[in-house]
């Protein structure tokens, strides 16, 4: 494999809308938002913008370059629209950082947004394309509460003792949103509260499932090179791996359920690209894909911040806490910001972004490097996952 | 001389007893409980598992025609029978057909799958009945009428029994019918109904068949005919025609209810789990007109390899909790919509194009390492082209599924998915013999699923929407 | 900014005939197209690093190419931007091959576009609830000819005689190509009086509905002759999208794009071209419609505005001619699975400039283009490649 995108692209301005329920606001309104706090930050005019790319994973938020090009009135501009289910924001921001890398163009513009709450009901939803209509009548929640009900199962936990495990995830993340003037929720939880939940998908229960909300967010790159002539501060791109499944858990009874190899294969090879020897000690934070408190669980394993299946151990030691010895959703994650599924991964980026600039407010993480991004799309046997990894 | 080689059944799982029916409604009791088929059971999925039960052992493709009969066909324009056909993995050439319009149907189908292998036009004739009628709330025959299914192979190789001899009758009257568009049954006023209906007819058909060969009443072990919704009626007609009640088949109308077009060959089938070489039995059956059948039992019935047929299905049961859920499952009450989002229009030719795996649920081994798999039509990857394991391309041999026995890996109870019997039970799991796959699970009790529970397939309706009826596979416990 | 010029060379190229595939899924026809690709590449599944698959609505994210193709877990990206999808996925492709970080990547498009049960495409969804469902691809279309016969005082007779005489050259072009969905001529006359769709357009103004699937294997230039002898070289890739629906767009005149133009302008100004219909030996163009072929000679610089006429009538852009468009059918011909005509398109550009185009090969090909134009119409997409570098 040729060559890695280490320090050779940096982001020197983002941006990132409130996350909620936003009842008055369109796709076209949110992208604006974002794309405007961007170039503000980094202190460029729309017009200095040579090419976009831009995530939606629903036609319904907009569908080809269009969906950027007119909210934001690109004139004949290159704008590409990217869709990578979950990973969708965090693929549009990949392939913009090529392109830059490339030479092909100094500024662009990467910009993912999701807008969720125009369907009429709760949870995610959208046709999916295929047509056969032949398929289990299973729901996100349904899909990923097969991996805790495994997960329990083979490392002998009882019903209880799992959901208990599992509740630490979202009571640390709930503690971090409220910190988190632009989450949806800003609420603590208890751990009781969320074990005592009402039932989604058995095990998992309200609060182990993530909200859904509408939300945009925006990046501009450059070449490394250029960056100090934007700002003193920018954050350079370490890593940028995308790990697409082949649908082998489905098929193959070799899969275990209780891991992703697409989140520990994506981690690797984020890990190599940005020279990373020792994640739990190199990595200074991480947003990862808390769509439920049983995904977080796994991916500590899968990006081996906790050995295999002993997350436990560090849930109850609180090592993934904002004090703790590497903090996982700084800004609340998907648990508190919902997941408006192109928005997620530029949103979780936006949090590496400002933590590494030392503007977390109450949040603040002290003296972080290194901050990794990580988006899961699709189900367990068949995923597709982002893992990015940025620094000073 | 032809006759039967075979015989299967299906009887749901669900029951619900009757005295439910009054608590909802009030009104004159009914003894006894009946048979509620699930949510996802139609005559079609019902005549397929009874297909299943009757084929054990025997290889579908060497089975030349199937007929269905029912009078509940979820199509009018589509052949139920054909369906049936792929997911029993019949052959292309199999001649198909529904035998349709009235309660004696099951009989007609056995009467023209006899004279079409007496013609030589086919060697086998599976006749395959099931239904699943429904009567108006508070009425009668929401009390009555039951629902389940019944197969029988018909050829002349080796009979298990062989068909001496037939007697039918036209008899045009309108006594129980549903005109098109029809959801419940009608009914004339009962007592003129089975005065002039049943109670002169079926005794006509059988006296004439007794005359016509020769038979007086004591010569049958067991005498097997439909029963009326007025269940009374049943024991009735034996007297008239001097059967003993020990001759007289059990119509399950405790247990069952009315079956409709399935009736009379479920009663059979149970006849046939007891009968001995030499037995004599009568078949009659009841529909705008009657028809009655001489059969006598021959030492092949020994052979019949393990059935679950009438008796263990019927041994199998678990009560429905209320009469509201009965009300649910068969559609009859409109609920509050789910908050979900709109299924996308089902398109005919991805339907069509992937009908083996749906139906037939085929998967493929690859030859190059001999790993089965499967994967879901909808979730792509259909056909299967390229090995998951090896990656080898279009290195494949049909690997079918709906056979094989499978463990449960992974599940969870969903109550977000929309589902008439919430919450919505998704099992991921491992067949034996290998390959994985996820289906929903049906038949289960919600309380006693685990990681590593037996289960089997079984062929349900997923959904109706804009005029399709999408059929595919489930997941249940092993039933009996 | 620098240019992409002989940055990235296509080293195989594949095609899945295109037509109403209704025996096969989107995942046989990417098969087919994608292990065409690789045979002639010479390469294997295990050798591609990086993944690009372009479809407007026949699948999601990357899965829906690893999922058929059983690609041992590497990067894939969807994308999509109308009918440039296609185009697009070589295009963020050849981003990564240059900037270094893939030395062997795959782009395929596809689209299974008879599914659906009724014929045509689709009315634009996603764009505005309320006006967008009346809205349809000839219906949009038919405005440009309307306006081009107004503006340019063709009367309806010259007008439909004038465009019809694209759909002959396309039709025989077509009957050239064991590929294409239609493969029979047509004569002017039928072209003219067949039933109308949206006024003026009649049915042979109109291209097909099909189903399709086309992929390339893309290499650092540096690397294409280890692979082959005859790779083509990307000398550059424009894209341009629209800011405004045209229907609202105010002073817009509809007798051409702008989108086109800026697309064109990036593209030769990254390979060097300065005089289009000299330079270029031949180009594949988005016929949706008849007239957008003939506003698309006007807005890529191959006939000064207003006077495409004057081309058509003289025969320039036949196979014969001095500028050939369309040599494969276009999609006049092949039909229009939305995510793979940009890769088809450019699978023809490859096979002329390797000389294997067959009874159509056209004399000299040295520099070819490909062109979409996508939306209601809002974007267009144009990738020049030529066979030598320099």
């Amino acid at each position: 494999m040729a060559e890695s995108i280490k320090d050779r692209v940096a982001i020197i301005g983002m941006g990132c809308t409130n996350f909620g329920e936003l009842w008055d606001k369109s796709a076209g309104d949110l992208m604006v938002e974002a794309a405007y706090e961007a170039f503000e930050d980094a202190g460029i005019e729309p017009k200095d913008v040579q090419a976009a790319w831009v995530g939606t994973c629903h036609e319904f938020s907009g569908m080809a370059g269009l969906g950027l090009s007119v909210p934001l009135r690109l004139q004949y501009k290159p704008v590409t629209r990217v869709e990578n289910l979950c990973a969708t924001g965090s693929d549009a921001l990949r392939n913009a950082c090529y392109a830059v890398a490339a030479g092909i163009y100094d500024i662009a513009l990467a910009l993912g947004c999701e807008k969720l709450k125009d369907s009429g009901f709760s949870g995610l939803g959208g046709a999916m394309v295929g047509g056969t209509n032949v398929r289990p009548s299973m729901t996100a929640p349904g899909a990923f509460a097969m991996m805790a009900t495994k997960y329990f199962a083979r490392y002998g936990l009882s019903a209880e003792e799992g959901k208990r495990m599992l509740a630490h995830i979202p009571v640390k993340s709930h503690h971090n949103g409220s910190l988190n003037p632009k989450a949806h929720f800003q609420r603590e939880v208890t751990l009781e509260q969320v074990i005592n939940a009402p039932i989604i998908a058995w095990p998992l229960g309200l609060f182990d499932c993530c909200g859904v909300s509408d939300g945009s967010a925006a990046a501009i790159v450059v070449r490394a090179e250029d960056a100090k002539h934007f700002r003193p501060d920018p954050v350079y791109v370490k890593a940028l791996q995308i790990c697409v499944g082949p649908g082998e858990g489905i098929a193959r009874t070799e899969y275990d359920y209780t891991h992703v190899e697409e989140t520990y294969r994506a981690g690797l090879a984020a890990y190599a690209e940005a020279g990373i020897k020792n994640p739990r000690q190199e990595i200074s934070m991480a947003e990862v894909h808390d769509c439920f408190s049983i995904t977080e669980a796994v991916i500590m394993e899968d990006l081996q911040f906790s050995p295999r299946g002993r997350v436990k151990e560090d849930l109850e030691a609180g090592t993934f806490t904002l004090e703790g010895d590497l903090p996982i959703q700084p800004d609340g994650g998907l648990k508190c910001f919902g997941h408006p599924i192109g928005a997620s991964g530029l949103r979780m980026m936006y949090e590496m972004y400002k933590q590494l600039q030392g503007k977390a407010g109450p949040r603040q993480i002290k003296d972080p490097k290194i901050g990794l991004t990580h988006n899961m799309g699709g189900q367990p046997p068949a995923c597709t996952v982002s893992c990015l990894i940025v620094g000073l | 001389m032809p006759g039967i080689t075979s015989y299967g059944a299906y009887i749901p799982l669900h029951r619900v007893e009757r005295s439910e029916f009054r608590r909802a409604w009030g009104g004159f009791p009914i003894p006894g409980e009946r048979v509620i088929a699930n949510f996802d059971e139609d005559s079609i999925t019902m005549a397929v598992e009874s297909a299943i039960d009757c084929l054990r052992g025997i290889d579908p493709k060497t089975v030349d025609g199937l007929f269905f009969a029912t009078t509940t066909s979820p199509y009018k324009e589509r052949l139920g029978a054909s369906i049936m056909a792929v997911a029993l993995d019949m052959r292309r050439d199999a001649l198909t057909m529904d035998i349709s319009g009235s309660l004696r149907a099951g009989t007609t189908a056995i009467a023209t799958a006899l004279n079409t292998v007496k013609a030589g036009a086919a060697k086998s004739i599976l006749v395959a009945a099931a239904d699943c009628r429904i009567g108006a709330p508070s009425g009668d025959f929401e009390q009555a009428l039951g629902d389940g299914g019944a197969a029988l192979l018909l050829g002349g190789d080796q009979p298990i029994a062989t068909i001496e001899g037939s007697y039918s009758i036209s008899d045009d009257f309108s006594g129980v019918w549903r005109a098109d568009g029809d959801v419940f049954v009608r009914s004339w006023e009962d007592r003129m109904v089975l005065d002039e209906g049943y109670s002169a007819v079926l005794p006509e058909a059988i006296s004439g068949l007794m005359k016509d060969y020769n038979i007086k009443a004591g010569d049958f072990a067991k005498v097997v005919y439909d029963c009326p919704p007025d269940f009374r009626r049943h024991a009735r007609v034996a007297r008239s025609l001097g059967f003993d009640a020990a001759q007289v088949q059990d119509p399950m109308f405790m247990t069952v209810g009315i079956t409709g077009a399935a009736m009379a060959p479920m009663m059979l089938v149970a006849a046939l789990e007891e009968a001995k070489p030499g037995d004599k039995i009568l078949l009659a059956s009841y529909g705008n007109g009657a028809d009655a059948f001489l059969l006598e039992v021959t030492e092949e019935i020994n052979r019949v390899g393990e059935r679950r047929g009438i008796k263990k299905h019927l041994a199998s049961k678990r009560m429905i909790a209320n009469y509201e859920t009965y009300l649910r499952w068969r559609g009859l009450i409109t609920l509050e919509a789910a908050r979900r989002p709109e299924k996308s229009p089902t398109s005919i030719s991805a339907v069509w194009r992937a009908r083996k795996q749906i139906l037939g649920l085929y998967g493929a081994r690859c030859k190059s390492c001999g790993t089965p798999q499967y994967t879901s039509p909808a979730l792509g990857g259909v056909p299967i082209r390229i090995c998951v394991v090896c990656q080898a391309k279009d290195q494949f041999e049909d690997y079918r599924f709906a056979d094989k026995r499978a463990n449960i890996f992974s599940f969870t109870h969903d109550n977000l998915a929309a589902s008439p019997d919430p919450p919505v039970t998704i099992t991921v799991v491992d067949f034996e013999g290998g390959g994985r796959a996820v289906f929903d699970f049906t038949d289960r009790d919600p309380d006693k699923v685990e990681v590593g529970m037996p289960v089997e397939m079984t062929f349900r309706k997923l959904f109706f929407d804009r005029g399709i009826h999408n059929y595919y596979w489930k997941t249940r416990p092993i039933r009996c | 900014m620098e240019s992409i010029k002989d940055k990235v060379a296509i080293v195989g190229m594949g095609c899945r005939k295109f037509g109403e595939n209704w025996e096969q899924s989107s995942d046989d026809m990417i098969i087919e197209a994608v292990y065409e690709a690789y045979e002639d590449a010479g390469v294997g599944p295990n050798d591609i690093q990086a993944a690009w698959v372009g479809t407007i609505a026949s699948g999601a994210a990357g899965v829906c190419l690893a999922e058929p193709l059983k690609l041992p877990r590497i990067p894939i990206t969807r994308v999509e931007n109308f009918c440039a999808t296609g185009h697009e996925a070589l295009r963020n492709a050849a981003f990564a091959v240059a900037c270094g970080m893939y030395d062997v990547v795959l782009a395929c498009g596809f689209e299974k576009l008879k599914d659906t049960g009724v014929g045509g495409l689709g009315v634009g969804r996603g764009l505005h609830p309320v006006l967008e469902g009346r809205r349809t691809g000839p219906g949009t279309f038919a405005f440009i000819a309307t306006r081009y016969f107004y503006t340019y005082g063709l009367s309806r007779e010259e007008g439909k005689r004038t465009i019809a005489q694209i759909a002959v050259k396309n039709h025989h072009n077509g009957s050239l190509h064991p590929k294409a969905h239609f493969q029979r001529e047509v004569t002017l006359e039928q072209v003219m009086n067949a039933p109308i769709i949206a006024w003026p357009l009649g049915l042979f103004d109109c291209c097909g509905t099909t189903d399709g699937a086309a992929a390339a294997i893309i290499t650092r230039a540096d690397l294409a002759k280890k692979f082959r002898d005859d790779p083509i070289y990307l000398k550059g890739i424009g894209l341009a999208a629209n800011q405004i629906l045209p229907h609202f767009e105010p002073g817009f005149d509809w007798t051409g794009f702008e989108m086109n133009r800026s697309a064109a302008r990036q593209a030769y100004e990254q390979a060097g071209i300065k005089d289009p219909r000299k330079e270029m030996s031949l180009a594949i163009v988005h016929d949706c419609f008849t007239i957008t072929e003939l506003i698309i000679y006007e807005d890529l610089g191959f006939s000064p505005k207003g006077r495409a006429k004057e081309d058509v009538d003289a025969g320039t852009f036949t196979l014969e001619g001095e500028l050939p468009i369309n040599t494969d059918g276009g999609l006049k011909s092949f039909g229009h699975p939305i995510g793979a005509s940009g890769i088809r398109m450019t699978y023809e550009v490859y096979k002329q400039l390797q000389g294997k185009a067959g009874p159509r090969q056209i004399k000299d090909a040295r520099l070819g283009l490909s062109h979409t134009l996508g939306g209601p119409p809002q974007v267009a997409c144009i990738a020049v490649f030529g066979n030598s570098p320099g």
